[in-house]
């Protein structure tokens, strides 16, 4: 897998992607169709032409339930949402319509964690994870950069399980190249490291360059593993990456009940090492800008470097 | 329809109350009043509105339908079997360990089910959907979903019928089974549904309410084709009906009884059909 991170902030729009890919899709499988919960205007498909585009209005437990007679009926849909109503709102419908009655619909909560920003804490999914790892068969992406969305959304449609795509709206790091195919269940080491081992995901991974590359300075080196799927997780990877460095760091954009860290805390159960998290403390969100946000909830670089070291110490 | 017809599916809807009773005393309970109700429409829909082969279940252009009160399980098993889905037999493994026939209709379990249901209101959706998607793939057919007057307090059904009328999904066709009981009572006085004819037809539905336990009036409403408005059908429907006992007992919505008692709901029952026969 090639890494072409350098720290800069990529010029695409993740949600731009979502609507230049969802309509290439469209030309080349006339079984997808793309359903949204009056949110075109924010998931890049408000100018997508044809019957395939299916505005539910705001009704996502009913948007959920007609992706999964879509499916039954032999289509490929897609449905959009922000995190928290395509996870909360809908959650009895894609647990039961969706992953029980076996009708494997991808399902697409934009705005994860703090980069619902200016929405505020209603708008703040810190336990969509959570909620998607608790249903059996489920395949949760929490989405780093455009080329690991474009390759989720390209694959989601044909993958077995209910699938959850967690991804912001706005621009992200560049972290793998353009083209890069990933595996749900396979995860990337984005940084080799002898000393510490961090385990992030979706936007902290830029977080955990930048504290990986500034614990190097004081002579710290610590690996990166970003998990591409938060369920299923490479386990077997961050096993051996945990046995190499004996200090395990996750960091998430997400409370700590449910998501990464309790999912690699699940992995690790039994191995003597010391283990520490970068996550949301088990508290609601807040309205303000996401820079503010990020140090309101220490996901940050700076917090990282703080954990590694405690636990170097 | 000629009167042959009728007495024949007159017949079926019996047939299917002695499989749901035979079903549900297998096991010694279950929900026998709700199942008892919509003997009438399933047996109309399977004796003659819906095109299905049940040598080939699957067939995609073949009609569908959602049970979505999913409890009525035992009821649409018994009209399964009887059209040759599975072997009869198979009524008498409801909710034996490792069942293909659990309480709530399962997709996955049952030959025949078009859809999972069991958790209120979901079905709207679902067979929404899979009448969308048999419009945007070009299917001649048609969706039939049916919901509960108790199950019309989810909020999920208001929005898949808005879903319904407002994209035109002429494709589908709701009945509503108005038994007018729930598990607690009177649905008039859990929570009143009020006028449902005119709620639908408020909701952009071409709406009527016929008696749900008269195969004629069902068959007319059935074959009835859609013009620009989806047909929602209320069925007016007693709960527990064609089993006397049943009909009588005011919290029927599932009931458990000694085998001695479903003995008798069958006498009454096989006695009806005898004399249907003599």
């Amino acid at each position: 897998m090639e890494i072409v991170y350098n720290g800069e902030k990529d010029s695409r729009m993740f949600n731009a992607v979502i609507g230049g890919t969802i309509d290439a899709l469209m030309k080349e499988d006339e079984k997808v169709v793309w359903l949204d919960a009056d949110l075109m205007g924010c998931s890049g498909t408000a100018k997508g032409q044809g019957e395939r585009y299916i505005n539910c209005g705001i009704a996502e437990a009913n948007m959920i339930g007609i992706a999964a007679g879509l499916c039954a009926s032999g289509m490929k849909p897609y449905a959009h949402s922000f995190g928290p109503f395509a996870s909360r709102r809908s959650y009895d419908q894609v647990f039961l319509a969706g992953a029980y009655a076996k009708n494997p619909i991808t399902v697409i909560g934009t705005d994860p964690g703090i980069t619902a920003a200016f929405n505020g804490g209603t708008h703040m999914p810190f336990e969509d994870m959570a909620l998607y790892r608790a249903i059996p068969e489920a395949i949760v992406y929490d989405i780093t950069d455009v080329p690991m969305l474009v390759d989720a959304l390209r694959k989601a449609k044909d993958l077995p399980g209910v699938t959850y795509i967690r991804v912001p709206r706005k621009a992200s790091f560049q972290v793998y190249a353009d083209g890069t195919s990933f595996t749900p269940g396979k995860g990337a080491v984005v940084r080799e490291g002898k000393d510490a081992l961090i385990v992030a995901s979706g936007i902290m991974v830029h977080e955990a360059m930048q504290a990986a590359k500034a614990l190097a300075e004081d002579g710290i080196e610590a690996a990166v593993i970003d998990p591409v799927t938060v369920k299923p997780l490479d386990a077997e990877l961050i096993r051996e990456w945990a046995k190499k460095t004996g200090v395990v760091v996750t960091a998430e954009n997400h409370n700590k009940i449910g998501g990464l860290t309790s999912a690699v805390a699940d992995a690790l159960i039994g191995m003597p090492l010391k283990f520490g998290h970068v996550a949301v403390e088990d508290v609601f969100g807040e309205v303000g800008p996401q820079d503010y946000l990020r140090e309101r909830f220490d996901l940050t670089c700076d917090h990282i470097c703080r954990v590694v070291k405690e636990l170097k110490a | 329809m000629t009167q042959e017809q009728v007495k024949k599916l007159q017949e079926f809807a019996l047939q299917i109350r002695i499989g749901t009773v035979e079903c549900i005393k297998s096991r010694g309970f279950g929900h026998i009043g709700g199942s008892l109700s919509v003997a009438d429409a399933l047996a109309v829909l399977y004796g003659s509105v819906m095109n299905v082969d049940p040598k080939n279940p699957k067939k995609p252009d073949r009609d569908k339908l959602v049970c979505s009160k999913g409890h009525a399980g035992p009821a649409v098993y018994a009209t399964l079997a009887l059209k040759g889905y599975f072997p009869y037999e198979k009524l008498m493994t409801l909710n034996q360990p490792g069942t293909d026939l659990p309480s709530h209709c399962d997709r996955n379990k049952t030959t025949g089910i078009d859809m999972t249901t069991g958790s209120l209101g979901q079905g709207t959706s679902t067979a929404v959907g899979m009448a969308l998607g048999d419009r945007l793939q070009g299917r001649d057919c048609r969706t039939f979903l049916i919901v509960g007057d108790g199950e019309i307090d989810e909020g999920q059904v208001w929005e898949a019928a808005m879903f319904t009328a407002a994209k035109k999904l002429t494709n589908l066709v709701w009945l509503v089974d108005w038994n007018k009981k729930q598990l607690d009572g009177y649905t008039k006085d859990i929570l009143d549904t009020g006028d449902l004819e005119k709620k639908f037809a408020a909701f952009g539905f071409d709406a009527c309410t016929i008696d749900g336990h008269d195969v004629e009036k069902l068959y007319e409403a059935l074959t009835r084709k859609a013009q620009d408005k989806p047909i929602a059908i209320i069925l007016d429907t007693v709960k527990g009906k064609g089993v006397k006992a049943v009909e009588e007992t005011m919290k029927n919505h599932s009931m458990t009884v000694g085998p001695e008692v479903f003995d008798e709901w069958l006498k009454e029952l096989y006695d009806r059909q005898k004399a249907m026969n003599a």
